[in-house]
């Protein structure tokens, strides 16, 4: 089962996004459950103060506090902050629909009202089976609706100071064993030495040295530059030089 | 090919800055349509960082910048292809009066269906407690198996509603939930390609078929009406009408008949579907305020006769209603 959801537009473009497994929308939802259970709790201690008038009146409207702040809460979240509530928002999930297109206010609500049959009999069981059979993690909930929960990472802007930016480079002294690096490094093999180095601060320390130095022996064997340009040269430092010239032309 | 990834960012960044700038424009105020000019160049941006974003993937696979473009194209294209009408301001009137009961007209089929398992239900309910008058402990809900019939009406009658006085509100306020949480399920279980709501509906008509012949067989008609009538002839319309919802969801999951992919069929019914279920909440809200403050009043504090014409007044109202209001009105929605 993979865990992309993936949009082919008119114009040819693919973009993937990640879905949300079962686990961790089950964990928004036990955030959400707690939002509601503390809402209702204040609404009905101030709603409380009713009870000073006609204790009648009080109870009905805390009883119906409770099911409005029950069945409305998701509905009015994930409307106005486009598809999520407090808990997706803390585990940054997002409802989206299920073509890439906008976020209807009819999806909303009829994903949220469907959670009667997919909480059935218990903590949403129904649901879990049925998102786990299906390959975009849809409960039943989400097929009605046509939608899907994703990941919404935070994001950042490209930071491309991981290049080397402004630093010497021994290995621009020499054109054509550049050139030569450039043409025969294809983009996949350019994209790992990248990811790793956009990664390497999360790295365990000796997975780091071992990591650059399989990069740095395999990229030493593509093109063997003069040994006066890399002498003394740490593993890390040849992958971050390797990486400048593939991914930056010559000024 | 690799592609010069600074120099290229450097090159396209203020395209994909005004193109967030737009599409912010575009979500915070969703009923302002943008004007040609800017219409024009959102689509050219688009387009470009689209490009941008199939150059990223193809020549340098460097992740943070493709996931920020294809973040990016997502949103514009939601935008773009978006063929669905704009979420236009909510009518509460026009909805209730207009698009509500033509909705209903339109989805007829679902409702007659689900008005012919009422009736079997509440045959079967009648008959079963015909033949066999023991079945009462278990088709009838709420401990009705406990009383006669003229036990129960002499109760109510001699009572004089102490059991729900001083707690009108709250006890009105109970039925409105409880009634709106049924219907929901009753709705919700259209998603098990309608069993759920057969089941559901026939089980609460088989109740009320229990408890209807049984007190028509012990002489408690007038009772039976005046106690039923004020709110049944809303709330149990009003529950059909939820399983009239479920039943337009099962179809759409089923496709019987029908070309469209299950995600178009889903979502040509979801408007529908959620209109039904709002003027469910509606029904239901007024059932109990009724049956809260009106129907508990027995004879003598409140004529038989005079309850019965009230219900038979709400339901040529609720007929007229359903079947008269917004004919005139242009037809709305998709079939």
């Amino acid at each position: 089962m993979t865990n992309q959801f993936l949009i082919r537009t008119p114009e040819g473009i693919s973009f993937a996004q990640t879905l949300a497994g079962p686990m961790s929308r089950f964990l928004a939802w036990g955030i959400d459950c707690a939002i509601i259970i503390g809402l209702s709790w204040a609404t009905g201690m101030a709603l409380g103060l009713f009870g000073l008038i006609s204790p009648d009146f009080a109870q009905a409207l805390m009883a119906l506090s409770y099911f409005v702040i029950s069945i409305g809460y998701g509905i009015l979240l994930e409307w106005i902050w486009r598809g999520q509530t407090m808990g997706k928002r803390v585990l940054r999930l997002r409802v989206v629909d299920a073509e890439g297109l906008r976020l209807q206010i009819n999806q909303v609500v009829i994903r949220n009202l469907l959670r009667f049959v997919d909480m059935l009999p218990a903590f949403y069981l129904v649901g879990g089976v049925v998102s786990l059979l299906n390959r975009r993690y849809q409960r039943l909930g989400d097929i009605a609706a046509n939608t899907v929960v994703v990941r919404a990472p935070k994001l950042t802007e490209p930071d491309l100071d991981q290049l080397l930016a402004g630093k010497y480079n021994s290995l621009r002294e020499h054109p054509h064993l550049e050139a030569r690096l450039r043409q025969r490094v294809s983009p996949a093999e350019a994209a790992v030495a990248m990811r790793a180095l956009l990664r390497r601060e999360g790295l365990d320390p000796r997975a780091r040295v071992e990591l650059f130095g399989e990069l740095a022996e395999h990229f030493r064997a593509v093109v063997t530059f003069p040994p006066e340009s890399v002498e003394g040269m740490p593993d890390e430092q040849y992958v971050r030089n390797v990486v400048d010239v593939l991914y930056r032309a010559r000024k | 090919m690799i592609i010069d990834l600074p120099k290229f960012v450097a090159a396209e960044r203020p395209m994909w800055n005004e193109l967030e700038q737009l599409l912010k424009r575009i979500e915070d105020q969703p009923n302002r349509p943008l004007p040609l000019e800017d219409l024009q160049r959102f689509h050219y941006l688009y387009e470009r960082t689209a490009a941008d974003l199939g150059r990223v993937s193809t020549f340098a696979s460097e992740p943070e910048t493709r996931r920020y473009l294809e973040h990016l194209v997502a949103r514009a294209y939601g935008e773009i292809h978006e063929t669905r009408s704009r979420h236009m301001r909510f009518r509460p009137l026009h909805w209730f009066f207009v698009t509500l009961p033509q909705t209903f007209r339109r989805r007829i089929a679902a409702f007659w269906l689900a008005l012919a398992i009422t009736v079997g239900g509440t045959i079967f309910g009648a008959v079963a407690t015909i033949i066999d008058p023991d079945s009462r402990a278990v088709t009838m809900p709420f401990g009705h198996d406990a009383l006669e019939p003229s036990e129960r009406v002499a109760k109510e009658e001699s009572s004089t509603n102490e059991r729900v006085a001083g707690h009108y509100t709250s006890f009105a306020a109970f039925l409105m939930t409880n009634n709106i949480k049924v219907s929901l399920l009753t709705l919700a279980l259209g998603m098990t390609w309608g069993i759920g709501t057969v089941i559901v509906l026939f089980k609460n008509m088989v109740g009320l078929g229990a408890i209807g012949v049984d007190y028509i067989m012990a002489g408690q008609t007038p009772f039976l009406l005046g106690w039923l009538m004020p709110h049944g002839v809303i709330e149990i319309p009003a529950i059909l009408i939820a399983a009239q919802g479920g039943f337009v969801l099962a179809g759409a999951l089923i496709g019987r008949g029908q070309r469209a992919a299950l995600a178009a069929r889903m979502r040509t019914v979801a408007p529908d579907v959620v209109t039904l279920i709002g003027g469910v909440a509606v029904l239901l809200v007024w059932a109990g305020i009724v049956e809260g403050f009106f129907s508990q009043h027995h004879q003598p504090v409140v004529p038989y006769g005079v309850k019965i014409a009230f219900g038979t007044v709400e339901l040529i109202l609720l007929v007229l209603f359903l079947t008269r209001c917004g004919k005139n009105a242009e037809p709305e929605g998709n079939d």
